[in-house]
C-alpha cells in the first residue's frame, strides 16, 4: 500500500452571468450611488429588488428609489474574516432595512467600537466604494451613522441610467487538497516507475485501467493489481483539428483509445511518431515517456502488424 | 396510496477526514451494508437515485464515479439529486407511489474534508446580490441564531444546553464524529466562531456517506420484519433573499409538516436535521415538538454532519428507531441552503 496522495487543486471560474432589467438598475444604481428598490404587487419595496414577486411570482417592474441609510435588523460579529469577505479586519454582518423599504440587505457593518457596539435597530448608512463598476461590492461596506433617524421615503425611480450594467463577471475561485483514493493512489504510484498497474475485480475478472476502486458491472471493490502493457492496441480514434488553449501540441494530431494488453478497458492517449491520416483501428502501439514525466507524454506505433478487430471488438 | 416502508439503513462511521478513500470507495461499504440487511443485490433494484455536490470535493462528475460502486453497468434506472439525499429518497418515493418500481435504493455522500466548506457553501448563493460578499455558512447561520436571540426565543445559554444534549445522545451512536461535550457552563466560556455562535454550536465538519432501501407493500414486509411505512412526505423552500425572510420562523418547514400529515398524530421520536443549535429552536416551535418528543436520540447533525448525506442520515435513523421498536410514530427532518432555507419533512411509523 503506497503512501496516501494528495496535490493541490484550484477550481476556478468567471461566472459571466446576464441581468435582467431590475437587476440592471439595482446594480447601475449603485454605480451612481443610488440605491433602488422593486414595489411588489401587495406595495412592499424589496431591498434588493427582485425580477420577480416572491410572494405570488409575477414579474414585477416598479422601480422605486430608498434612502442610502437604514437600520440593522439582524447582525452576526466576525471576529476572523475570510479571505474573499469585504473587509479584512473584524466586522459585523447586518442585514440592513434601508429607509423606504421593507426588506433587508445583507452586507458587512465597519464597526470600530467593535461587537458591543452593535445592535439590532442601529442606525447604519452606506460607505461607498471608490471606483464602481455596478456590483453589490459597489457598497464597500456600511458604518455606524450618527446623525439618527431620518424619514426617507421611497420615490418612483424610472430606472434609466446612461451606460447601463447588463452583465457581471464572478470570479468563484475554491482551493482543495485532493486525494485520490487508494486505488488511484496505486495507479499514480506505479506510473513513477513507468509501470501500468490495473485492477481486477474479483467477480467477472475484467481488469480496469486506470482503476477507480470498484467495478462498474459488479458494484464491488477491484482489490487485485495486475499489471499491463506496455503495448497496446489502438481501438478508436479521432483526429484534433482546433488547438486546445494552455496545451502545447501542434495540430492536426491524434487522440486515441487504447487497450493496454491485458486491460479490459481502454484508456485515452495521444499517438506521435506517424502522420496523423495513417492512424488506424487496431495499429499497434506503445509508450513514449519524457524524462521525469509521471505518465506516457504519447504513445508510438510499434511496428506490429495491425490486431484482428475480433481481438478488441468487446473494447470499442 | 401505495405503502411505502424504509426497509434498510446503513451509514459510515463519519470522520473529519479520509484521505485514503475515493468517494466510491467510502461509499462502496455502506451500499454493501444497506443492501446486505436486506439481502438484495443491486441488480435486484429497480430503481436507484443520490445526492451529492461536486464542489465539496472539487470532483468533477463525482457521482458518476461514485456510481461505480453500484454496478450501473449494463445501464440502470437511476437519477441523481445535487443536494442532500433526503431530496433523492423523496424522488425514489414518488418513483414507487407511481407504480414504476418495487424497490430502490437511496444513497447519498460529502467528502468535506478536501475543501474549506465554510467558503464552498457561498458558492450556493444567490450569484448577484449575496455571493460576491463570500459570506460563510457560520455566519449566516450567526445572523439567524441572532435573530432569535432578538427576538427572546432562546439565549446563549440554551444554545450550549442544546449542543451538550445533542452530543451526549451521541454516545450511544457509533457513527458519530463528536460523542461528547464538556458541560454548558464550561462551553459558554470558549471564544465565538461568529458571535453569538461559538465552536460548540457548529457542525463538525467531515465526510461521511448514508444509503437507505426502500421497497413497497408485500416486497417491504418479506424484507424486513418490521418496516418503518413512510405515511407522508413533502418539502418546501423559502424565498432565496435573507432579507426577505424571518429568520426567526420557518414557515417553509411547517406546511412541509402540514402536508405530510406530521399534525395528524402525535410522533414520540423526531430526528431533525439542525446543523446548528440555534435552528434546533426553529424547527421544534415550526413543528410543534414538545418536550415529550425524543428529539435527535442520535445526536443530530450536532454529532456529524456530513455534508449532502445529513439529511437521508435523518430519515435513516427516524426509521431505524422503528425498526428496532424504539418508535411508533416518528418525524425526520431534512434541510438544505442557507438557515434553513429548504425542508423535507417525512412522517414514519411501525406497523400498529
Amino acid at each position: 500500500m503506497p503512501d496516501v496522495l494528495s496535490a493541490p487543486l484550484v477550481v476556478e471560474f468567471p461566472f459571466t452571468r446576464s441581468l435582467g432589467p431590475v437587476q440592471s438598475a439595482f446594480l447601475t444604481g449603485l454605480r451612481e450611488r443610488s440605491v433602488l428598490g422593486v414595489r411588489t404587487a401587495d406595495g412592499r419595496v424589496l431591498v434588493p429588488p427582485a425580477e420577480y414577486d416572491p410572494v405570488t411570482a409575477e414579474e414585477i417592474r416598479e422601480l422605486v428609489e430608498v434612502g442610502t441609510a437604514g437600520t440593522v435588523t439582524a447582525w452576526a460579529w466576525n471576529p476572523q474574516p475570510r479571505p474573499c469577505q469585504p473587509l479584512d479586519r473584524a466586522f459585523a454582518w447586518v442585514l440592513v432595512r434601508l429607509d423606504g423599504a421593507d426588506t433587508a440587505l445583507l452586507h458587512a457593518l465597519d464597526a470600530p467600537g467593535g461587537a458591543q457596539s452593535v445592535r439590532t435597530g442601529m442606525r447604519v448608512r452606506i460607505r461607498w466604494a471608490l471606483e464602481r463598476e455596478g456590483a453589490i461590492t459597489d457598497i464597500a461596506c456600511f458604518e455606524p451613522d450618527d446623525d439618527g433617524p431620518t424619514t426617507h421615503e421611497a420615490r418612483p425611480h424610472s430606472g434609466e441610467f446612461a451606460d447601463p450594467v447588463t452583465g457581471i463577471t464572478a470570479p468563484a475561485r475554491l482551493d482543495y487538497t485532493y486525494f485520490p483514493g487508494r486505488a488511484q493512489s496505486r495507479y499514480i504510484t506505479a506510473l513513477a516507475g513507468r509501470k501500468t498497474i490495473g485492477e481486477r475485480c474479483p467477480s467477472c475478472r475484467k481488469v480496469y485501467v486506470p482503476p477507480r476502486g470498484a467495478c462498474p458491472t459488479c458494484g464491488v471493490a477491484t482489490d487485485e493489481q495486475v499489471e499491463v502493457g506496455p503495448r497496446g492496441t489502438v481501438t478508436t480514434f479521432c483526429v484534433v483539428n482546433i488547438k486546445a488553449k494552455n496545451v502545447d501540441i501542434e495540430v492536426p494530431y491524434v487522440y486515441v483509445h487504447i487497450a493496454l494488453d491485458g486491460a479490459d478497458l481502454a484508456l485515452h492517449g495521444r499517438i506521435g511518431g506517424i502522420p496523423y491520416d495513417q492512424v488506424r483501428m487496431g495499429m499497434r502501439v506503445e509508450p513514449v515517456w519524457t524524462e521525469g514525466g509521471r505518465h506516457p507524454d504519447h504513445y508510438r506505433p510499434t511496428g506490429e502488424p495491425d490486431a484482428d478487430y475480433d481481438s478488441y471488438r468487446e473494447l470499442l | 396510496m401505495r405503502d411505502v416502508a424504509v426497509v434498510a439503513f446503513a451509514q459510515s462511521r463519519h470522520t473529519r477526514t479520509s484521505e485514503e478513500t475515493s468517494e466510491v470507495e467510502m461509499l462502496m461499504p455502506v451500499l454493501h451494508d444497506a443492501l446486505g440487511q436486506v439481502g438484495l443485490t443491486t441488480s435486484e433494484i429497480d430503481f436507484t437515485c443520490s445526492g451529492s455536490c461536486d464542489y465539496l470535493a472539487g470532483r468533477a462528475f463525482s457521482f458518476t464515479m461514485a456510481l461505480d460502486g453500484v454496478g450501473a453497468w449494463p445501464p440502470i434506472s437511476e437519477s441523481h439529486v445535487e443536494t442532500d439525499g433526503a431530496w433523492a429518497l423523496y424522488e425514489a418515493w414518488v418513483k414507487i407511489l407511481t407504480g414504476e418500481a418495487e424497490t430502490a435504493l437511496v444513497y447519498s455522500y460529502g467528502k468535506s474534508s478536501p475543501g474549506e466548506l465554510r467558503d464552498v457553501l457561498s458558492r450556493q448563493l444567490d450569484p448577484y446580490y449575496v455571493a460576491p460578499l463570500w459570506p460563510d455558512s457560520v455566519s449566516l447561520a450567526a445572523l439567524q441564531a441572532q435573530a432569535l436571540i432578538d427576538a427572546g426565543h432562546t439565549d446563549e445559554r440554551r444554545l450550549a444546553g442544546i449542543a451538550a444534549r445533542s452530543r451526549g445522545s451521541a454516545q450511544d451512536n457509533p457513527h458519530a464524529q463528536l460523542a461528547s461535550s464538556p458541560p454548558t457552563a464550561e462551553l459558554l466560556t470558549a471564544d465565538y466562531v461568529v458571535q453569538p455562535l461559538r465552536r460548540h454550536d457548529c457542525p463538525p465538519v467531515g465526510d461521511g456517506a448514508a444509503a437507505v432501501v426502500l421497497a413497497a407493500g408485500d416486497t417491504a414486509r418479506r424484507l424486513c420484519p418490521h418496516p418503518a411505512w413512510i405515511r407522508g412526505m413533502d418539502h418546501r423552500t423559502e424565498p432565496h433573499g435573507l432579507g426577505v425572510r424571518d429568520l426567526t420562523d420557518s414557515p417553509s418547514t411547517r406546511l412541509a409538516a402540514e402536508r405530510a400529515g406530521a399534525f395528524d398524530a402525535p410522533v414520540d421520536t423526531a430526528e431533525l436535521h439542525a446543523p446548528f443549535t440555534s435552528q434546533e429552536v426553529v424547527l421544534r416551535k415550526a413543528l410543534r415538538l414538545g418536550d415529550e418528543v425524543d428529539v435527535n436520540p442520535s445526536g443530530g447533525a450536532l454529532a456529524a454532519n456530513p455534508v449532502m448525506a445529513a439529511g437521508l442520515i435523518r430519515i435513516g435513523e427516524a426509521a431505524a428507531c422503528i425498526h428496532r421498536g424504539a418508535s411508533r410514530r416518528a418525524l425526520a427532518h431534512a434541510t438544505s441552503g442557507p438557515c434553513l432555507q429548504q425542508n423535507l419533512v417525512a412522517v414514519l411509523e411501525g406497523d400498529r
